[in-house]
């Protein structure tokens, strides 16, 4: 006997759609005739791309998340952001201090935050974004970098943000800024770095670069993961 | 006693003698500082626009986090929350004031930060250092006092942010005595002088330097012929104008004697008897260790 697949109505750009009950936002974009070239990635959840913002049927607020994670519902409104066209100073990390002058001359704007936590509640990684960015106001860089450490560059902070903050860009730079004069020196890295350097895994590189397609999904999925 | 401490962005940078000062002498006296966690800005100046609730939500959250503290039992005072930057005190308590007083405002604002579990409820009671300490009783507090600051002319100012609005200042606006009801305590001589509540120029010093050093400088040479050895504050703006700007004054005048401004929590630490190389005095540009070793320490 064939099981139904029920179907529900999503609105792309305001036009009706009927989509599979249970498609992630992309899923329905593609399963609509769609190809997206741009605002889709690895549809794995972890490259930050395809985010975007959509509203539920009956609901007032404008959500945000990753069109890859977020699954869809009757009388769903959705658009997908192409790129995210935020302020990204350049700088020379080697010519930086770790200090929160570097924040005042680069983004003046965190000190624009009212606390209001937008950001917060946008992030389709449940950072607390606010609080990283508060961090940030006090000169507490180390800080910072651990509130921010899982954020995918996704942008939906700062397309949120009354105050035009570019949280995510002041992040990694927070991240940079750690890593190069703040964070504790690793003697493992410089053991492994050598161990790269003396061609200690060239075999194994080598191994990977001739597998076939299939063979490498399979392995990646099979691969031990070591959380500390 | 262990008290939530609202520090602020100030304390965490270029006032970080006074945050180390008060905490040194807070624990000496039994007053444990318990940082709030997830602290946020103050809001920095309090809103006057009727409507304009966004800007109180940052102070309002910071009396979310005390409310949480207390939740999880990590202090044991009542509601209270304990600050030291005036500006921050100034701020929370107007904002905490006009949530006690309008009961559809802290609702509005209560949904709109749906994501926080736990809802405000106009409880917490924002509070000075200094009114901890009157609290806690300028009497004992003499008691406990290991090296006195006999001898000592000290012109304690107020500025604004401490007094005023009388809704929310923590002693009388026009003839505050707490400043010098602390110094009698320790030993030393409070100056009375009427600069006392004359602003520092406030933010102008970012913009307009010259008016700042124009009334920072008649504040300094009031307290100057008065006899005054040195100024004490518990505002970093108020420091900052006065202790800093000293250097533009010795440019442009000579004979300008430079006059030592310290956070009042630094003589209460000095008076405690704790060691003076401990709680930093790496933030007061006007060097005031030559004065208070002569006049205290090497007595």
């Amino acid at each position: 006997m064939a099981v139904e697949q029920k179907m529900v109505t999503v609105y792309i750009m305001g036009e009706p759609q009927l989509v599979p009950e249970g498609s992630t936002i992309i899923m329905a974009w593609e399963y609509a005739g769609f190809q997206l070239k741009k605002g889709l990635g690895c549809r794995e959840g972890f490259c930050g791309a395809c985010a975007t913002v959509y509203r539920e049927k009956g609901d007032y607020k404008l959500k945000g998340g990753l069109a890859c994670q977020t699954v869809v519902s009757e009388g769903m409104s959705l658009v997908q952001i192409p790129y995210v066209p935020a302020e990204r100073p350049r700088y020379n990390l080697a010519e930086l201090k770790p200090d929160i002058n570097t924040f005042k001359e680069l983004f003046p704007t965190i000190f624009r935050c009212v606390a209001c936590n937008t950001c917060s509640k946008a992030c389709p990684q449940d950072i607390k974004v606010m609080d990283y960015i508060q961090q940030l106001k006090r000169g507490d860089i180390a800080a910072a970098a651990s509130t921010s450490f899982d954020c995918i560059r996704c942008g939906l902070c700062a397309l949120r943000c009354p105050a035009d903050i570019v949280q995510f860009n002041a992040a990694t730079l927070a991240q940079r800024l750690y890593g190069k004069y703040l964070a504790k020196p690793s003697p493992e890295l410089a053991d492994r770095l050598q161990e790269i350097a003396d061609g200690k895994y060239d075999a194994e590189i080598e191994e990977l670069n001739n597998m076939g397609h299939d063979d490498l999904v399979k392995k990646y999925y099979s691969r031990e993961m070591k959380i500390r | 006693m262990k008290i939530p401490y609202f520090p602020g962005c100030s304390l965490k940078t270029y006032a970080s003698s006074f945050e180390k000062s008060a905490i040194a002498s807070g624990a000496e006296l039994g007053i444990e500082f318990v940082e709030i966690p997830r602290w946020n800005c103050c809001g920095v100046v309090s809103s006057l626009t009727s409507d304009d609730l966004m800007h109180h939500l940052a102070p309002v959250r910071n009396m979310i986090r005390v409310l949480e503290m207390q939740n999880d039992k990590i202090v044991d005072t009542d509601n209270k929350m304990l600050t030291l930057c005036s500006m921050c005190m100034n701020t929370l308590k107007r904002s905490n004031l006009k949530m006690q007083e309008h009961a559809d405002e802290l609702e509005t604002i209560n949904d709109f930060m749906y994501k926080e579990d736990q809802k405000y409820d106009g409880s917490v009671q924002v509070m000075h250092y200094l009114e901890i300490l009157k609290e806690y009783g300028f009497a004992k507090i003499a008691e406990k006092v290991k090296v006195s600051l006999k001898g000592l002319k000290v012109a304690p100012y107020y500025g604004c942010m401490l007094i005023r609005p009388k809704e929310v200042g923590i002693d009388d606006a026009e003839e505050p005595t707490i400043f010098e009801d602390f110094l009698k305590a320790l030993g030393a001589e409070p100056v009375d002088w009427r600069s006392k509540k004359t602003c520092c120029g406030s933010y102008l010093t970012v913009n307009k330097e010259n008016i700042v050093v124009k009334l920072t400088g008649k504040i300094l040479e009031d307290a100057r012929r008065n006899g005054a050895d040195l100024i004490i504050t518990s505002c970093p703006l108020c420091a900052f104008n006065l202790d800093s700007r000293q250097e533009l004054l010795q440019i442009r005048n000579p004979n300008f004697e430079p006059i030592p401004v310290l956070y009042f929590s630094q003589l209460l630490a000095i008076a405690l008897g704790l060691d003076i190389n401990k709680f930093g005095f790496e933030n007061n540009k006007v060097d005031g260790m030559p004065l208070l070793k002569n006049k205290i320490l090497n007595k």
